[in-house]
């Protein structure tokens, strides 16, 4: 990480850390779910170039792997956690091996159609419970502490958070990233330099896809429920708007846009009433034709423009 | 009688009837987002809405202005092409020059937007319209009562499909679009003007999707959602097919019609999913696509 | 920067007061003097034409009549929002209300999923829901939380025991099950089929067809072939619709009745009574009952251009309830009204003789309807003749049945 960065991030850290006493923490808990799902998205879209339609699928599988290990295996919160995350590991695995051989559009399309077969699995799967849900997970305890007190598992969501973003960080600013970008910038000579591609997209695909399940467990934590909302593709279509909006392959790009959504999505819900679906693709349209950079993305231009012109 | 896994092969030739009238939706639409990705490139994402869209004219073409099933089945895919052409002109033909990525997310947007905007104005619970009074009633096939309707849907849509293959591939007109495809730029030189082009094709794929809507108004609900869940098996018929030729497109939309047919009488419960698991298999070994070429 | 720059600005807004309403529940009183009702609903999804809008008048309008008859000496607030089919949204919305808002009660709260996770909170901060949308029996088995939630309309067991001994009665004893592939349409199916075999019907077969389908006349020519004199449809919303509209089409409905297990005045509405003459269901409501309800339904289809569905009237006749609750013992504890609920029938538009049983279910009459043929509709949504009304005891699960922890010793 960059010097601005880690201090934009201690910072951002800090006011996490102080958050609890002026904002209400079960709807900051979720936005820090959800920038997490869409830095891991921003990861494939942002730094391989990957359009991935169907990342819903890993935000819910681990939702209801945790939910299931926690409220039938009664596992440790700790071990439901990591089952959640392995699940949608595997399965990004799966999934992956399979989309990268596609590229660009067809790519998109056929993560949308596994992943909706995912779905429907998740629909008939008696485990979930259907349209139902699975509902009354327990939180659990965690080194003692009472995880069900919403301000012990608050601190415990920030430092997921905190922990994967900074994962994030070190895996795009690692060689490892470096061919990413590469791959992005301009595949076949990634190829003709003697890497092996497809290998390398596939790590990146199922490392998002991982870090996805990590946001769809620690969900399921929060909520104390897995839906079938979380699997739905309406949900893979939030994670790229958020990722759009805030500006993707920026660093803070996702959490901002995460942030914007989850709280339009909270604070529509009683004022606009049936156009809400109108309003997101409305922010879809204007954010292609005319805000590619997203919001982060484009501050930055500005801010450059500023000190540009004063030199 | 005889039987095939304990199901009578009359019934067996009922369905695959029902699987071929499924089929011809899947044709009409999927050859729309062929002709639209070969020549712009990107996959419409609003295809779905836009056959809704198609539906949903048709019912209020009926209801608020009296204009009947045919006049409509004419006025209802010209009505969702001009949408198309309007979308082209104001949206789409600023991105050509960027990842074609964008396209796909501008469509979904407006995909969206057409779909909330028709769920405000009237509702979810759908419209009814009934089969026009030329196609009520059925045919006695022996094995099976075929309403006329549907075999209406088989006759319509493939009409539709062989005159596209036609223009394209026979024509003047489809020897500039094929050009256009090819090399835009030297297509340009020649003389043709290649931004019309562009626009008038978006404006027929999304026609076609248009068309599709008015015939499938009368035999389902129309209602704001059906296109959403539609369009998602039609992609996966896109990717099974490759989007090489058009008459790919058509053939493996009817041949996955026909399939899932049969896994509706055998195997009920995958009849969702059968399409998603033959697009992986077909991925596993023709990574193209069956009548694709790898570009 | 801009990460906390827009965390800041967007946030902003949520900051919780700091005085919130935790002081406020001393017995006796009424917190804050205001009793705020909050109506939780689907605006923009599948269920909206079911509920929705629609919901929020009903809430409205017996706020105003209650205004009206009770002169109540509090004030009365009404609240609303769109849970968009997502259970983080409402349950999160429900919690923001009962912790910063001082709402006292959530009532519509249709779709399982949301419903479940709303009751979760309602009882974790003790307030009180009344539900009038969703169909789960788990709101008052497994999951049920007598305490705090009531479930008030309808759930899966009355819609399905009703026709599946009253259609199995009338001689129409064989039946085909068209199923949607998932726990809801399957708890229907089981249910339905208990009280068939109960009854002396058979179930001759059944097919399960994914959520959602686009096509469903492959899965009724199976249903033809079957000859069952009734073909049950185990789902709800577009797929019910859609299969109705297929089994027409395909001239099933000369020889087999079609039961639609969760149909409701609306779907009537959108497909036509040519199509879905002769059909059969249960009903928790229908406009055209008597005086009482023709008059206050057609005032609300003076407001909502919709004759009322279940779902409004049940919304109307639990927002009064509360609120007569709340006017005779003068406060809004959660226990107090609770108690005061439990120990008064229900008297109302909705429902006659009703009853809270003591795992939360509102126990009242059903009614089994046949759709008119066009012919006999004397006016628009004239639609039903009432074939039976099945007396509230026989239309619910019975007690000796329940899965409530709380109930069972």
């Amino acid at each position: 990480m960059n010097r601005r960065v880690t201090v934009a991030y201690l910072i951002g850290l800090g006011l996490l850390l102080i958050a609890p006493t002026f904002l209400y923490p079960i709807l900051v808990m979720k936005v820090l779910c959800f920038a997490l799902f869409a830095c891991a998205f921003n990861l494939l879209l942002g730094y391989t170039g990957l359009l991935s339609f169907g990342h819903a699928v890993f935000l819910g599988s681990a939702a209801y792997v945790t939910g299931h290990a926690l409220k039938v295996w009664e596992l440790p919160t700790l071990l439901g956690l990591l089952a959640g995350t392995g699940a949608a590991t595997l399965l990004g695995w799966a999934i992956g091996s399979l989309a990268i051989r596609r590229q660009g559009i067809y790519f998109a399309m056929v993560t949308l159609a596994l992943a909706q077969m995912v779905f429907f699995f998740f629909l008939q799967a008696p485990f979930t419970g259907g349209e139902d849900g699975l509902q009354g997970v327990p939180r659990g305890t965690l080194f003692g502490l009472d995880l069900a007190e919403d301000i012990n598992l608050y601190y415990l969501v920030v430092a997921i958070f905190a922990g994967s973003f900074w994962l994030i960080q070190r895996a795009i600013h690692s060689p490892f990233g470096q061919i990413l970008k590469a791959i992005r910038e301009n595949e076949p000579r990634a190829i003709s330099l003697g890497y092996d591609v497809a290998k390398y997209k596939l790590l990146a695909f199922v490392l998002s896809a991982g870090l996805a399940g990590l946001a769809g467990a620690t969900k399921t934590l929060v909520f104390k429920f897995a839906t079938l909302s979380d699997a739905h593709w309406h949900t893979s279509g939030e994670v790229v708007l958020m990722t759009l909006l805030g500006g993707m392959g920026t660093v803070f790009g996702p959490v901002v846009g995460a942030t914007v959504i989850v709280t339009l999505q909270n604070e529509l819900a009683d004022k606009v009433g049936s156009l809400v679906t109108v309003i997101m693709g409305a922010i879809f349209v204007i954010c292609v034709l005319a805000f590619r950079r997203g919001i982060v993305g484009e501050s930055l231009a500005l801010y450059k423009r500023m000190i540009g012109q004063k030199l | 009688m005889t039987e095939i896994f304990g199901v009578p092969i009359q019934a067996l030739f009922g369905q695959l009837m029902l699987g071929l009238v499924n089929g011809s939706f899947y044709a009409v639409l999927s050859l729309g987002l062929a002709v639209i990705f070969g020549m712009l490139n990107i996959i419409n994402f609003a295809h779905g809405a836009l056959y809704m869209a198609g539906a949903m004219l048709t019912w209020v073409g009926l209801e608020y202005l009296g204009i009947g099933y045919w006049w409509m089945l004419l006025l209802g895919p010209i009505c969702v092409g001009l949408i198309g052409i309007a979308i082209e002109r104001l949206m789409l033909q600023w991105l050509y020059k960027l990842d074609h990525l964008y396209g796909l997310l501008l469509t979904f947007g407006l995909a969206l937007m057409i779909e909330g905007l028709f769920r405000d104005l009237y509702g979810v619970a759908g419209q009814p319209y009934s089969i026009p009074e030329e196609l009520s009633g059925a045919f006695n096939l022996g094995f099976m009562f075929l309403p006329k309707y549907r075999a209406w849907v088989i006759v319509a849509s493939l009409t539709v499909c062989l005159f596209t293959w036609y223009v394209i591939e026979k024509t003047r007109l489809g020897a500039y679009l094929r050009a256009a495809t090819e090399n835009p730029k030297l297509t340009q030189a020649f003389g043709i003007n290649v931004p019309l082009m562009v626009m008038l094709t978006y404006g027929f794929g999304v026609a076609l999707a248009g068309f599709a809507g008015v015939l499938a108004a009368p035999a389902t609900q129309i209602s704001p959602l059906m296109g959403s869940n539609l369009i998602i098996v039609v992609f996966a018929v896109v990717v099974i097919g490759g989007m090489g030729s058009i008459l790919g497109s058509v053939l493996t939309g009817l041949g996955l019609g026909i399939i899932e047919g049969m896994i509706k009488v055998f195997w009920p419960e995958a009849s969702a999913t059968v399409v998603f698991m033959i697009m992986a298999v077909v991925l596993m070994f023709r990574p193209a696509g069956l009548f694709g070429r790898e570009k | 920067m801009m990460k906390r720059k827009l965390l800041a600005l967007t946030l902003s807004a949520l900051i919780v007061p700091a005085a919130g309403s935790a002081l406020a529940q001393a017995k006796g009183k009424i917190s804050g003097d205001v009793v705020k009702i909050a109506v939780l609903t689907d605006m923009s999804g599948v269920y909206s034409d079911l509920g929705g809008k629609g919901s929020v008048v009903a809430a409205e309008m017996a706020i105003e009549d209650f205004k009206a008859q009770a002169k109540p000496k509090f004030k009365i607030e009404l609240v609303s929002a769109d849970h968009q089919n997502k259970a983080d949204i409402g349950s999160n919305k429900v919690r923001e209300w009962y912790d910063t808002q001082g709402v006292d009660m959530v009532t519509d709260a249709l779709n399982s999923a949301v419903a479940l996770a709303v009751a979760k909170v309602t009882t974790e901060k003790n307030k009180i829901m009344i539900n009038a949308g969703a169909a789960s029996t788990r709101l008052t088995n497994e999951d049920c939380a007598p305490g705090n939630v009531v479930h008030y309309v309808y759930d899966t067991y009355a819609l399905a025991n009703g026709p599946g001994k009253a259609v199995t009665k009338q001689g129409k004893d064989t039946w085909f099950f068209l199923t949607a592939d998932y726990a809801f349409g399957a708890s229907l199916e089981k249910d339905t089929t208990d009280a068939v075999k109960a009854n002396g019907g058979k179930v001759v077969g059944s097919v399960r067809h994914p959520l959602n389908a686009s096509d469903f006349s492959s899965f009724l020519l199976q249903a033809q072939a079957s000859k069952a004199k009734v073909v049950g449809l185990a789902n709800a919303g577009g797929d019910t619709i859609n299969s109705i509209k297929a089994a027409n089409e395909f001239g099933l409905t000369k020889n087999q009745t079609i039961v639609g297990l969760l149909t409701t005045i609306i779907d009537i509405h959108a497909l036509g009574l040519p199509t879905t003459q002769g059909m059969m269901f249960t009903e928790g409501y229908y406009w055209n009952l008597n005086p009482e309800t023709r008059e206050w339904s057609r005032k609300f289809f003076s407001r909502h251009k919709k004759m009322p569905s279940m779902l409004h009237a049940g919304t109307y006749s639990a927002v009064t309830t509360y609120l007569k609750a709340v006017q005779a013992t003068g406060t809004d504890d959660t226990a107090t009204v609770m108690k005061q609920m439990r120990a008064t029938p229900i008297n109302d538009i909705f429902a006659k003789g009703g009853k809270i049983r003591e795992d939360g279910r509102m126990v009242h009459d059903m009614y089994l309807v046949e759709v008119k043929k066009p012919a006999e509709s004397k006016e628009p949504w004239d639609y039903y003749h009432v074939k039976q009304v099945i007396p509230g005891d026989q239309a619910f699960q019975p007690m000796a049945l329940s899965r409530c922890p709380a109930v069972k010793k």
